[in-house]
């Protein structure tokens, strides 16, 4: 137990700073998955077929492809892109990137395929009447989105978000690589210094237990909101 | 776009892809097994037996790969008792840490996909078997555990593809797997896209290949 004290003798409030960062970096690739997917599902839903293609060589890649290589790409490649970027308006000095950043963005555009095929599913499986009877209605574009189909998108597809979100919330631990000091860099940081490897590993699988276990009870309270009236 | 890279690179990784599918292979074989005398716990009346199955399949689904490969690989072997024991002789092995927690982890899904699928499987199938005078043992290895084979075939295909993106995390403890081989390409020449491009292209063809062999199985189980 000593070793989880708060201070300068223990790894306590170290790893609940790290913590916090896991959670961060879930919500806001959440946040960037969910953006992806509001670009992405239109384009899978639409009867272009070269937006269509677009957006399932999006969704085919990252959903095939190991969450690792995808992390690599970018830690390796997003300082690469972003001097590119730069270099354009002229700037030419050596730009470094957050690891939050690319590690956030990494698991967003991971996340974002799932979030997609997910919404895809929901707003094919609302009855088709609830779309003529908007139109009959004579609801313009937007009331018909987001009074009708939005609110019953959400409905259907809260289940399966959890489901992302519990996926996002696992593959934050992959950004370790990238030395962001989250739950499980801080452990392999802990370990290496006090050689207790077993311990702090263990810690950590009970600090994502715990995290997974918080999330579901507010997410089961999210789907009884959003399934009120059935 | 450095084409020479890639055609370099390619042969390279198509090796790595060997221990991906090695990796894969053993841990999906072992991980069945496992799944199924969890699933078949998990079916048991016993309220102990049962708390147990599910413990298992909760915690393996409610952690990360990557904590139970470093718990298995760097915390095991901190154990001396363990040390002096035969098991020292898989464990300090990466490659068997690795296979090990695949297996555990891959165990702890397919456990609930055939747990769904026996529940799933309608009574009167198993009424009809009795009623035949089969025994019950018979019922359910003959009649049972084939139905809920086929029935959990999609479910499984999407595991397997899962695992397989999962062994990339083999690259963590020094295993030179796909991912583990492009990672070192990527760090001596500094072309991520280029190496992504051709280590995605391989995971994308072997996902694919997966994909196709399952609907084959599928098709060719279905019960019409």
């Amino acid at each position: 137990m000593e070793l989880l004290a708060f201070g300068d003798t223990g790894w306590g409030d170290e790893l609940f700073r790290a913590t916090l960062m896991t959670i961060a970096v879930s919500i806001i690739a959440m946040i960037i998955g969910f953006l992806f997917a509001l670009i992405f599902t239109p384009l899978k839903l639409s009867k272009n077929k070269f937006l269509n293609f677009i957006a399932n060589s999006y969704t085919t890649i990252i959903r095939g492809v190991p969450e690792l290589l995808v992390i690599y790409l970018f830690f390796f490649g997003g300082t690469g892109a972003v001097m590119f970027v730069a270099s354009i308006f002229g700037y030419n000095e050596y730009i470094e990137i957050n690891a939050f950043i690319t590690g956030a963005f990494a698991i967003g555009i991971i996340s974002g395929a799932y979030s997609t095929e997910v919404f895809r599913g929901a707003i094919q499986s609302i009855d088709k009447g609830q779309f003529e009877a908007a139109n009959v209605l004579g609801l313009n574009k937007f009331g018909k989105f987001f009074k009708i189909i939005l609110p019953q998108t959400l409905r259907l597809a809260i289940p399966n978000l959890s489901n992302v979100w519990q996926i996002t919330l696992k593959d934050t631990s992959l950004i370790s690589v990238t030395g962001l000091v989250e739950i499980m860099r801080q452990s392999y940081i802990a370990a290496g210094s006090t050689r207790d490897p077993l311990f702090f590993y263990s810690f950590a699988a009970v600090l994502y237990l715990l995290l997974t276990f918080v999330s579901m009870k507010l997410i089961n309270r999210l789907e009884v909101k959003f399934s009120r009236g059935y | 776009m450095d084409l020479e890279l890639m055609i370099n690179s390619f042969p390279k990784l198509l090796n790595a892809a060997v221990i991906t599918l090695k990796l894969l292979s053993v841990s999906l074989i072992i991980g069945l097994f496992i799944g199924l005398f969890f699933a078949i716990l998990r079916l048991n009346k016993n309220i102990f037996i049962n708390r147990f199955a599910y413990g298992y399949s909760y915690v393996f689904r409610g952690t990360p790969l990557l904590v139970q490969i470093f718990i298995i690989y760097f915390g095991l072997g901190q154990i001396e008792y363990l040390r002096s024991t035969v098991l020292w002789v898989i464990l300090k092995e990466p490659y068997w840490c690795a296979i090990i927690a695949f297996a555990l982890n891959t165990g702890a899904y397919t456990s609930e996909i055939l747990r769904s699928a026996f529940q799933t499987i309608k009574p009167g199938i198993i009424e009809a078997g009795k009623s035949l005078g089969i025994s019950n043992k018979v019922i359910f290895y003959k009649i049972q555990i084939p139905i809920a084979i086929r029935q959990s075939l999609p479910a499984y295909g999407n595991e397997i593809i899962l695992m397989m993106k999962g062994t990339s995390l083999a690259s963590t403890v020094t295993i030179m797997d796909l991912t583990g081989v492009a990672k070192y390409i990527i760090s001596t020449t500094f072309k991520p896209i280029e190496v992504f491009i051709v280590a995605g292209a391989i995971y994308l063809f072997m996902t694919f290949i997966i994909h196709n062999v399952i609907k084959f199985l599928e098709k060719k189980y279905s019960f019409n």
